[in-house]
């Protein structure tokens, strides 16, 4: 469904002669409908850039995003526009993804109205059956973002973006800010999300424990490039890339027994790799 | 990992969605300037019919004449009633503040909206014009276009108002820059919204309150600007205007002095209102962005085991710990906690259940207003902290109790550079001279596992990572060789291989220097790799204590468990997907 393909991104630098930055160097990937394609990576190592470009929130230098047949790259905005019906996005800040002055009404009617002008039942309408679909009660309508909690605000960016029915989300760190507990039920949310529309994820996360929970396929990206990509079962528990594995051996495992031996295992591996 | 995501999360007990409007209405002052104000403009456009005279008419015997007879304020030096005056001049001087106040909106809003938000070419151009208005001396230049221009006051008002323009243009050029890269304009972008609509929608939405304010003082300065040209004689004689009333009052000022207050007063009170009007508004938009703080909800304990020591051992012990703040917000109840000498305690809990606010007591740093209450006790080795002077508090900070910060780099001064930092309390609190902090310095910085000291001492906080900087406040918050350090959250700011690079560096100094350590966290992995022992706290309470492998193997209270469940460490892999999914 979406194919991309040799895609990089590259900022141009400040100021006269100045070096751009490269921050995607040919990056290739795709995703299929219904599926989940997590992107795991630390600060830095382009993840983030990856779902910009897949939005059109950063220009690309090179290479070639399609989606369904249709290139990205290149594209006008106000056909872009058109795609917003299919293309979707929930980000990592529920604090600021949220225009702080908007009702959960209007926030959520917004785009039904942008795209298909009009018919304000309708859309009234359907923002209860989102409100449904992301378990929050109906009273929440006139309500503004601030009087929800971080777990209740990212279900209201998670009922946007499904607004429109789209056949993917881009989901941008959606549970890094969040609590343990939150994070573990707003996960559970979008599965269940998936499975009953069918809708495919880009899900972007630092955290190697919550994207193996989420993704049918893992890519790992270190300083802009993958550098493992395959299953998620092989990916995250059998990695064969060093980097991967160094990403696997630092996560601490909350039992103090099998963190210790991973521990062991984490020193042995640094020393093997110094050696060589 | 078990609860069914469909049971809608509880939102009973917030308050409904409240406008601008009511919050304003609610501030007696707001409601006094507006009272004023309603009265000042309704005089005015009503003028025709409360008038009991004709603004023009003339009588002889009235001239300069005091009040009375007819005259409720008295006559003008022309015999003509001044209450009446008044009314009429109300409608003029009004119609031109509203007039220049339009135009500087119109100008300004636009202008400062498109340069915000498209930048660039645009932004130059808007930009350059708007210097240029502020570069004029207004004064001058709207008295020689009264000369170019003829005695209409409205055609002065109008370019009174394109010279305001600037004043909004930079306002909201600002506002839009500090709003165009929030997320949500992003978002917008993605439902596929126009740009006039974003626009439109979103930004003017946040750009609204202060230009309210800006505008309602503007509205003064143009009244009070247009009354200024008016007394200087310029402006239309035969229509009257508040300014046009002042002037002759002036002139008559001898024979009639209290014939200058009436127009005088009307001037001041309008101003006046106008501003402690746009004050208002301001202090109830602060108010209502800042109240936010709610009360955690109370839950019993369920199952508090006695895992408290006797007093030989413990190094900190914490009694009945409660945190206060002059809101009525009570963050932390009753809390009591040990921490042995060398043994790394682990205060866990989510945001919001009080752990900080715990560690912040023990370093006597809570945040401005934050007040140990009732039978709060802190003892350090015995010295009882809660009552300690602050002069005596301080001088523990350092030497003995170390502390390591969550933000590694919003806690280095970025003006100075990072040597200088670890320098200068090495010289205030242990007493070294220049020479000797320096070499302690530079070892430090080896023993954190900086790979090139030198050259990091030499460094400026902005030209480090972020595990250097926190390997950095590490370094200086070991250097007094203190028998108890506090980190609060050392690690959830770093990439994972560099926290577990840190946490290797904490556990080497920990039995190195046989600190005790208090580590604040919400990751029961970085639990499980240093604690000895944990503390889990949940709505300012410690639910359960207890040595880390009995916890993790076996939890008891039911929030510990939950915590524990919610972990997705051993959750399996969805497999792949078939490509012809259901």
């Amino acid at each position: 469904m979406l194919e991309a393909t040799n895609v990089v991104v590259e900022y141009a630098g400040r100021g006269w002669r100045s070096k751009g930055f490269k921050a995607l160097h040919e990056v290739s990937f795709g995703i299929r409908p219904h599926e989940t394609l997590g992107l795991v990576g630390e600060s830095g190592s382009g993840k983030t850039t990856i779902g910009r470009a897949v939005l059109g929130l950063v220009p690309v230098s090179s290479g070639s995003i399609r989606f369904d047949g249709r290139e990205l790259v290149g594209m006008p905005r106000r056909q872009r526009r058109g795609l917003s019906d299919d293309i979707q996005v929930v980000f990592q800040d529920p604090y600021s993804s949220l225009n702080p002055s908007m009702t959960v009404e209007d926030i959520l009617v917004e785009p039904l109205v942008a795209r298909r002008a009009g018919d304000r039942t309708a859309a009234s309408q359907r923002v209860r059956t989102l409100l449904d679909q992301v378990g929050l009660p109906h009273d929440a309508v006139h309500r503004l973002p601030r009087e929800f909690s971080g777990g209740q605000r990212q279900r209201i960016a998670i009922a946007r973006a499904l607004a429109l029915r789209p056949k993917l989300i881009v989901c941008d760190e959606p549970v890094s800010a969040l609590d343990l507990s939150t994070q573990a039920r707003v996960l559970d949310l979008f599965i269940s999300i998936q499975e009953e529309t069918g809708v495919a994820y880009l899900f972007i996360s630092h955290d190697l424990a919550v994207v193996r929970h989420i993704s049918h396929r893992v890519a790992v990206l270190h300083r802009g490039g993958i550098v493992e990509y395959g299953d998620a079962a092989k990916v995250t528990e059998r990695p064969e890339h060093p980097y991967t594995q160094r990403l696997l051996m630092a996560a601490p495992i909350p039992d103090p027994d099998r963190q210790a031996a991973r521990r062991q295992e984490r020193r042995a591996l640094l020393a093997s790799e110094a050696v060589a | 990992m078990t609860q069914p995501v469909t049971q809608p999360v509880g939102v009973e007990n917030l308050p409904v969605r409240r406008g601008l409007l009511r919050p304003v209405l609610r501030n007696p002052l707001a409601i006094g300037a507006l009272a004023v104000l309603s009265v000042i403009v309704l005089a005015s456009l009503l003028a025709p019919l409360i008038a009991p005279h004709s603004p023009t008419s003339l009588r002889l015997d009235q001239i300069n004449a005091g009040p009375g007879d007819g005259y409720l304020l008295g006559g003008d030096g022309a015999g003509r009633d001044i209450f009446s005056r008044l009314l009429y001049a109300g409608r003029n001087t009004l119609l031109g503040a509203a007039i220049a106040l339009s135009v500087a909106l119109a100008l300004g809003v636009l202008s400062g909206l498109l340069s915000g938000y498209y930048g660039g070419f645009l932004d130059g151009i808007f930009g350059w014009g708007a210097n240029l208005l502020m570069a004029l001396p207004t004064m001058i230049v709207l008295l020689a276009l009264f000369q170019a221009l003829g005695s209409s006051i409205y055609l002065s008002m109008v370019a009174f108002g394109v010279m305001l323009s600037p004043g909004f243009y930079r306002l909201v050029r600002g506002q839009v820059m500090a709003v165009k890269h929030e997320l949500y304009v992003d978002a917008a972008r993605v439902s596929g919204l126009s740009d006039p609509r974003i626009i439109g929608r979103h930004i003017l939405l946040v750009v609204r309150a202060p230009v309210v304010i800006q505008a309602s003082v503007v509205a003064g300065i143009a009244i009070v600007v247009q009354s200024g040209l008016e007394f200087l004689g310029l402006g239309d004689p035969a229509t009257p205007t508040w300014g046009g009333m002042l002037q002759d009052a002036f002139t008559n000022i001898y024979t009639s002095p209290i014939a200058i207050w009436w127009p005088g007063m009307t001037i001041a009170l309008t101003v006046a209102s106008l501003v402690l009007l746009g004050n208002a508004i301001r202090d109830v938009i602060q108010r209502t962005t800042s109240s936010s703080t709610r009360l955690p909800k109370p839950q019993p304990v369920v199952a508090l085991p006695p895992v408290l020591d006797d007093r030989e051992s413990a190094l900190l012990r914490i009694r009945n710990l409660s945190v206060g703040y002059p809101s009525g917000a009570e963050v932390v109840h009753g809390v009591d906690l040990d921490v042995r000498r060398g043994e790394v305690l682990g205060l866990v809990g989510e945001s919001g259940s009080g752990k900080t606010q715990t560690a912040f007591s023990v370093l006597g740093l809570l945040p401005p207003g934050g007040t140990l209450l009732g039978s709060s006790s802190i003892q350090f080795d015995g010295a009882e902290l809660a009552r300690l002077p602050e002069n005596e508090r301080r001088v523990l900070r350092g030497r003995r109790i170390g502390y390591i910060p969550q933000e590694p780099m919003s806690n280095l001064d970025p003006c100075f550079r990072v040597g200088q930092q670890l320098v200068e309390p090495l010289r205030a609190v242990a007493g070294l001279s220049k020479r000797a902090a320096i070499a302690e310095a530079l070892s430090l910085l080896e023993r954190v596992g900086i790979p090139e000291p030198r050259r990091t001492f030499a460094a400026y906080p902005h030209e480090i990572s972020g595990g250097m900087a926190q390997r950095v406040l590490i370094a200086g918050a070991v250097s007094g060789k203190p028998d108890l350090l506090i980190a609060d959250e050392p690690t959830t700011a770093l990439d994972v291989t560099v926290q577990a690079d840190v946490l290797e560096l904490l556990r080497d100094l920990q039995t190195e220097f046989g600190m005790a350590m208090l580590l604040v966290t919400h990751n029961f992995g970085v639990v499980a790799d240093i604690c000895d022992r944990v503390a889990v706290m949940q709505d300012g309470r410690i639910v359960e204590t207890g040595d880390v492998r009995p916890l993790f193997a076996d939890p008891r209270h039911p929030y510990t468990k939950s915590l524990l469940e919610s972990t997705l460490e051993d959750s399996t892999p969805r497999t792949r997907l078939e490509v012809n999914h259901a």
